[in-house]
């Protein structure tokens, strides 16, 4: 694993040192994006990274939840990701070609840039039955399951991005009572011997700036540090109940009895931000505008858990 | 401008061998939610088969057995990241049947600007990111290229060059709408606030005027932009009103309520063989004898409904069920909501098309062209019911009403995703779920033959599209995506 991160690292030039990046990253002002502050010498390394850097984003048992929260990025917006920043070679939601057209352009990327290019997964992969569950596509009239997609591409790929909780840990399609085999990336990857370095970007869906700051991260200067779950520190390095704007309310036992009732801690609502660990209490969500907590409650969707260890979501933990 | 039923423009067409019957595949279909096959039969230029495979199941039914009836409003949202407020109202509505509670007038309003906000979202999503590459050329990079070699464009230079910068700020746009969703939703996609006895959070003051300021910048970008963008693309392709009629079958839940008796913004109602009537639930019956599911799962109403996944089934070929009103495909989305509801159009429709209503539309209305003019139509008169809202929804007003999880109890919740009716059925025993039953807004349009052997709609309404040119099949696509699957 150490070696190939030096190997990315060395792949990618770039100008822009650790330091920095982690400076620019990692702001410590309440509700702050990406937005404020992205360095304008990032953006120039990432077009620069980028002629060798294509993304390949594919989707298996996903909502296209991660995709719509990748588009709600406000700075760099959407327009400059797409058009600027990112290579973003395949993307079902997004890209125009469809058929074998599309898929043929696919397998021919990951060849051209084998151990070179980023494979993002959004979506879990589904196991059971061959992974007759989710059917990506048709290629010489053979059907591509997610799971050989995964595999095949996997495989090729320089590093892994497992968008959202799905990807990373199998999430809802593989909760309690599911049929599927549904399983995370790392599961995967372990089942069938890939050695292709993976870093989970979960939640449900992930933060934008997570995403982008993460492909960011690794255009630059290669795999972020991270955590025991295999998450960036940069961004799930923190307790949300720890750091919770209303844990004075905790601190002196006031506890809100119903969702309306916003004078209290939300913990006996069911709040999980004493086990989930992310920067949303300082972020906030879609441009600053609310996050979960000061909505209703935190249901802990970037734990590896989510959703059977958090769930019953309304029932004090 | 537009001469609706008279005959379109002749279209460069690539003579194919009359006779001979030629199978063209497109796996995947792209810009969509989802993972869908298409698989046409083509003869003589046009379509004369169809099928429709869903290529994907999670079994979100059975993962919601034995969990606190509450979980449903946060785990069905997980079903679609382009519409979770209308996954979370129609468990919120099945919750709320089942708990017994009736919503404060506030509730009711707040529920409907987040659903309302992410209508308007998912409209402009659909027609400018996910169809309008249909019929402009995006910039030449990726993930714009490639394309089709011969993609038949047929707007000029300027009017692309127009498209693509609204493509561009659509993208901000729809953004902005979610900001709207998250003031009082909590964050998008997903939402938290949308719950079993209204909503989580009552709006301020603050709240409601940054609510207010966004849809202002919606709004007109909606009149001035996305309607007038829709009516001038239908100049340049205006055989596209007369293809992918399918059974002219529509059926719309109702959504929107503006009063606790029921009465709701777009209305409830069937249209089948020609003729209104009442739109009644118990008249739903889902097939499987093609879908990758059991048997002995077989018409059956979603209230007894039961999800036994069968993937290896010799007649199936679709993890979509097939369901049918009346034993009749329906189609469902915004054409079959204003179909049903027969609003006056906008002002720029009224002029363009030189008629009032939408059912002066006529036939035409069914194609691939009238279902894109049918959504940018309901974009907009659910703004102006949005901007009424605004002025509705009461400041520091209570709009949570706490209830108890019943012992035992059953809740029906009906309403009208972005993309088509919505059904979420609870049964609830010993304080937890029992079953739970969705039927999703697409597997309407996007169904397998059923048990009679009929075609799904979307199945149907391909029948007679051409495709002069099977190595370039797009019309197959501009079909599909005008139901927005």
């Amino acid at each position: 694993m150490k070696e190939k991160q030096k190997l990315l690292n060395k792949q990618i030039k770039s100008s822009i040192s650790r330091r920095t990046f982690l400076k620019a990253f990692s702001g410590t002002i309440a509700g702050i994006g990406i937005s404020q502050m992205f360095n304008p010498a990032l953006v120039a390394a990432l077009k620069k990274g980028l002629e060798n850097h294509p993304v390949l984003w594919i989707q298996g048992q996903s909502c296209t939840g991660c995709s719509v929260s990748l588009l709600n990025s406000v700075n760099p917006d959407i327009k400059q990701i797409l058009i600027n920043i990112i290579s973003l070679q395949f993307h079902p939601t997004l890209m125009t070609s469809e058929g074998e057209t599309a898929l043929k352009n696919l397998y021919k990327i990951a060849e051209e840039y084998k151990g070179k290019f980023s494979l993002v997964v959004e979506g879990a992969i589904p196991m059971a039955s061959n992974g007759k569950y989710c059917i990506c596509g048709e290629l010489d009239h053979k059907e591509i399951t997610m799971l050989d997609m995964t595999k095949d591409l996997g495989e090729k790929a320089g590093s892994v991005l497992a968008v959202g909780t799905c990807a990373a840990y199998g999430g809802i399609p593989a909760a309690r009572g599911n049929e599927t085999g549904a399983a995370g990336v790392n599961t995967v990857f372990k089942i069938s011997g890939i050695k292709t370095p993976v870093v989970n970007i979960p939640g449900c869906p992930p933060h934008p700036d997570w995403i982008v700051g993460s492909l960011a991260h690794l255009l630059t200067i290669g795999l972020p540090e991270v955590d025991g779950n295999g998450r960036p520190i940069l961004f799930f390095g923190e307790n949300i109940h720890e750091n919770c704007p209303y844990l004075e309310y905790f601190e002196k036992d006031i506890y809100s009895k119903k969702f309306t009732d916003k004078k209290g801690c939300r913990m006996e609502l069911g709040c999980s931000g004493p086990d989930t660990s992310a920067d949303c209490f300082k972020r906030k969500w879609n441009n600053n505008m609310n996050w979960c907590v000061e909505n209703a409650i935190c249901i802990g969707c970037v734990e590896p858990g989510f959703p059977d260890e958090s769930s019953p979501f309304y029932q004090s933990k | 401008m537009i001469g609706i039923g008279c005959k379109p423009k002749a279209v460069p067409v690539i003579p194919v061998s009359t006779g001979k019957t030629i199978k063209v595949s497109i796996d995947p279909i792209t810009r969509i939610e989802g993972h869908l096959k298409a698989e046409v039969k083509v003869q003589g230029g046009k379509v004369v088969d169809a099928k429709i495979y869903g290529g994907m199941f999670r079994g979100f039914e059975n993962i919601l057995k034995g969990r606190d009836p509450r979980d449903a409003t946060q785990i069905t949202q997980r079903i679609c990241g382009v519409c979770p407020t209308a996954h979370a109202t129609a468990s919120s509505l099945a919750l709320d049947d089942a708990f017994g509670i009736t919503l404060t007038p506030n509730g009711r309003l707040t529920r409907n600007l987040i659903l309302g906000a992410n209508y308007l979202q998912s409209h402009i999503l659909h027609f400018y990111h996910l169809a309008a590459l249909d019929y402009v050329n995006g910039p030449d990079v990726a993930p714009f290229i490639p394309r089709y070699k011969k993609n038949d464009i047929r707007v000029d230079k300027e009017v692309n060059d127009v498209s693509v910068n609204d493509y561009l700020e659509a993208l901000e746009i729809r953004r902005i709408c979610h900001e709207m969703v998250s003031l009082l939703g909590g964050k998008m996609p997903h939402v938290q606030g949308i719950v079993v006895g209204g909503t989580t959070e009552i709006p301020s003051k603050e709240k409601l005027f940054a609510y207010s300021e966004r849809f202002k910048t919606v709004r007109k970008f909606i009149e001035k932009k996305y309607l007038s963008l829709v009516y001038l693309l239908a100049e340049f392709y205006e055989n596209l009103f007369i293809c992918g009629s399918g059974y002219k079958n529509c059926i719309s839940f109702g959504v929107f309520p503006l009063n606790s008796k029921g009465h709701t913004l777009l209305k409830s109602g069937a249209y089948t063989n020609g003729r209104d009537s009442k739109f009644t639930p118990s008249k739903i019956k889902e097939h499987v004898k093609h879908s990758f599911f059991a048997d002995s799962t077989t018409g059956l109403n979603p209230k007894k409904g039961k999800t036994i996944p069968a993937p290896e089934k010799k007649t199936g070929y679709s993890f979509i069920k097939a369901p049918r009103y009346k034993d009749k495909p329906h189609e469902t989305g915004p054409l079959a909501r204003m179909w049903v509801t027969n609003p006056e159009l906008s002002k720029t429709g009224q002029k363009t098309l030189g008629i009032k209503k939408m059912r002066d539309i006529g036939d035409a209305a069914f194609s691939i062209l009238g279902r894109h003019i049918a959504r940018a139509e309901e974009t907009l008169l659910v703004a102006k019911a949005i901007e009424e809202w605004i002025n509705q929804a009461e400041p520091g007003v209570e709009t949570f009403v706490p209830g108890k999880v019943p012992e035992s109890s059953e809740g029906l919740g009906l309403t009208e995703a972005p993309r088509g009716s919505l059904l979420h059925y609870v049964d609830i025993k010993n304080s937890v779920i029992s079953n739970y039953q969705i039927t999703s807004a697409t597997i309407w349009n996007t169904s397998p033959r059923d048990d009679m052997g009929q075609r799904g709609p979307m199945e149907e309404a391909l029948l007679g599209v051409p495709v002069p040119d099977p190595e370039n099949p797009v019309n197959v696509g501009r079909l599909i995506r005008s139901f927005d699957p």
